[in-house]
């Protein structure tokens, strides 16, 4: 076990002093976002209803965009090899790098969503249950993505087949993630809601590894 | 006893690398690989890390294939690639650390560095270093490790002649110990009865005949 | 045997298989066309429109039929891999990415006199965009792989996992439209649905599988005989640089 808390803190501290993919999924997030009022006019009953929508779909994209590196650099400096090497199970491994992905990148998303709520006008409520499922669906975002990412992981411009390959995959998530925070907004219960995004993260908990360890073992045949 | 592979066939792609090969690695024992480009000395050092199968034939680690225990065979080997896999934003001594920590170390990462007179740059980040540094701080990593397997691929790149005799004393302390080694070198490690294993250039028909 | 399942014997089951599958692809999509078009009663709501049924349906059907064949044959070259079985998933993967397409297009003609647009997001018709984008993916994920080997791998990865996905991206896009569009008022397929106007139809889905058993049969040939021109180049090449 030690071996999981091991490459959880070095990819942790990677991010951290790397800053870089981060930090720029986060801005690109939020610069995303602040263009939809600029497109679609700053009416305030359209952006509170196109809100939830908007802030989901660019959370997506920002996710993809620092997934593309969550491999490969390790590929590029042979780290990979030794990992598929160590004791420590590959599909641990590849657990113990989603995590670092989102507590990375997830976790700053979650923190601006509510900033950007309101800067779409969202009522309270919606803003709580947004990040409730946030906190709840986002986590899948960073494991299924990672499938793609140990698929496209030894591929020339790997990261556009990524998001063709991950974006049809994560729909789900958004529409659940949209759906509970438009049950919110009317007063519906968002227990369903929520419960489905649980089931999705707590799904590709299982998923991701299992399919990602074979993709990346074949990266390096 | 030791580690064996009997007519051992690898292809990559559509390529076939080499075909019908033999080796034997008593305990002690040392394995130099040489040949020309492309005769599959890294390829072999793959297949016997595990990264590929071979297509034919069967690697023994004590009379047991190792397919039937990956991860044993995973836990006794250790590889040192092409590539120096350090983090350019963690420091020499917390790379070092983290793979020490990885395989279960058996040195302190600081006792590994001084082997190669690097003692004095572990806290630098390893984007300071210069390509032969980099490969210092990769060959630490065997002091550190208690694998009883070592796979070199072309281990002396970029090293100087101080790193070269402080490499060759390493093996030969893991030879004493009962370790085996298996390296592919253009230059001459001095390593004392070492066996040597010549890889042809491949001039055999293309691997894949899709009757 | 190491370098490759043989594939003489897949070679000659294809050439027992291909006539009969062919005749009867050709008869049964032929006798459905007329059948369909010709003496099918319209509908006492839609009219004549109701006969793009016909092609619209099967289309469905085939093009989540040749995903689920695609599954399990990456599935089968997987575990006992088989190489025959990955060029049956490659070689399906255009033949299903086609009929999602057909699927979609007759759909949008199909909505054009019943709903008014081109384009009604309807959850059916949602969850066949989806699926094109899969088998998009699919295709471009072996694309993008030079050593056919390893793309047929990482490709059966994807497909097990888009398989997996697939059931849950319908429910989800079920979940959506009954949230957006309460009480639909017009199914494309119901069960409900007359006997003079189902044999017709069952006759094109019929049609439509013995097209894609031919079409999958002659792109597998056509891929193993490519592998064989490209071995032959190769060993050509290697033969003349050892001289």
């Amino acid at each position: 076990m030690t071996g999981f808390w091991l490459v959880l803190r070095r990819d942790l501290s990677l991010a951290f002093k790397q800053g870089g993919a981060a930090m720029l999924a986060l801005a690109f997030f939020v610069v995303t976002v602040t263009l939809f009022p600029l497109g679609v006019g700053p009416s305030p009953d359209i952006l509170a209803r196109i809100g939830p929508g908007v802030i989901w779909v660019a959370a997506l994209l920002s996710a993809l965009l620092s997934l593309d590196r969550l491999f490969q650099a390790d590929l590029e400096d042979g780290s990979l090899d030794l990992l598929v090497l160590a004791p420590l199970p590959l599909q641990a491994t590849v657990l113990a790098k989603c995590a670092a992905h989102w507590l990375s990148t997830g976790l700053p998303l979650i923190a601006a969503a509510p900033v950007l709520g309101l800067l779409m006008n969202m009522p309270a409520e919606g803003i709580w249950t947004l990040l409730a499922a946030m906190v709840l669906g986002t986590p899948s975002l960073s494991l299924i993505g990672a499938i793609g990412a140990a698929l496209t992981v030894a591929v020339r411009r790997g990261g556009v087949l990524l998001s063709l390959l991950v974006l049809p995959l994560y729909i789900p998530v958004l529409i659940f993630g949209v759906a509970a925070v438009d049950a919110a907004t009317v007063g519906l219960s968002v227990r369903p809601h929520l419960l489905l995004l649980s089931a999705i993260s707590l799904g590709s908990v299982v998923l991701a590894p299992v399919a990602a360890a074979p993709a990346l073992r074949l990266a390096l045949e | 006893m030791g580690f064996n592979g009997e007519a051992l066939t690898c292809i990559r792609g559509d390529r076939l690398v080499f075909e019908d090969l033999d080796f034997d690695l008593q305990p002690g024992g040392c394995l130099v690989l040489r040949g020309p480009n492309g005769s599959g000395k890294s390829s072999l050092l793959r297949l016997c890390a595990g990264f590929l199968a071979p297509a034919e034939g069967r690697l023994r680690f004590d009379g047991l294939p190792i397919d039937d225990d990956r991860e044993a065979h995973r836990a006794r080997l250790t590889y040192v690639g092409h590539l120096d896999p350090l983090k350019p934003v963690l420091t020499v001594a917390e790379n070092l650390a983290f793979w020490a920590g990885m395989n279960g170390a058996s040195e302190a990462a600081e006792d590994a560095l001084a082997r190669f007179g690097m003692a004095g740059l572990a806290d630098l980040p390893a984007r300071y270093l210069s390509a032969g540094q980099r490969r210092k701080v990769n060959l630490a990593r065997l002091a550190t490790s208690a694998a009883v397997l070592w796979l070199l691929d072309e281990p002396t790149t970029a090293l100087d002649d101080t790193a070269v005799a402080a490499l060759t004393a390493l093996i030969a302390a893991h030879r004493a110990a009962g370790g085996m080694v298996m390296a592919a070198t253009h230059i001459d490690l001095g390593l004392p009865d070492a066996a040597t294993l010549r890889l042809e250039t491949p001039r055999l028909p293309v691997a894949v005949d899709f009757r | 045997m190491h370098r490759f399942a043989n594939p003489t014997r897949f070679l000659r089951l294809a050439d027992a298989i291909l006539p009969w599958s062919a005749a009867i692809a050709v008869l049964t999509i032929t006798a459905g066309l007329i059948w369909g078009l010709g003496f099918a009663p319209p509908d006492y709501q839609q009219g004549d429109t109701v006969r793009i049924m016909f092609v619209h349906v099967p289309s469905a059907w085939m093009a989540l039929f040749i995903y689920g064949a695609m599954a399990v044959s990456s599935a089968v070259a997987l575990i006992w891999k088989h190489a025959v079985a990955d060029l049956v998933a490659k070689a399906s993967a255009p033949i299903g990415a086609g009929f999602c397409l057909i699927c979609l297009i007759s759909g949008s003609l199909w909505g054009e006199p019943m709903w008014g647009t081109w384009w009604q997001w309807d959850a059916r018709l949602t969850s066949m965009l989806i699926l094109l984008f899969l088998y998009i993916g699919y295709m471009a994920l072996w694309q993008a792989f030079d050593d056919p080997q390893r793309a047929a791998k990482a490709a059966a990865i994807l497909a097990l996992v888009g398989s997996v996905n697939l059931p849950i991206i319908k429910f989800s896009v079920d979940w959506w439209n009954t949230l957006h569009q309460p009480a639909s008022v017009f199914t494309l397929s119901g069960p409900k649905i007359h006997i003079s106007m189902l044999m017709p139809l069952l006759l094109m889905a019929v049609g439509f599988k013995a097209y894609y058993v031919s079409v999958l049969v002659l792109r597998t040939r056509a891929e193993i005989m490519a592998r064989r021109i490209r071995a032959l180049r190769l060993t050509y090449a290697q033969a003349e640089a050892a001289e």
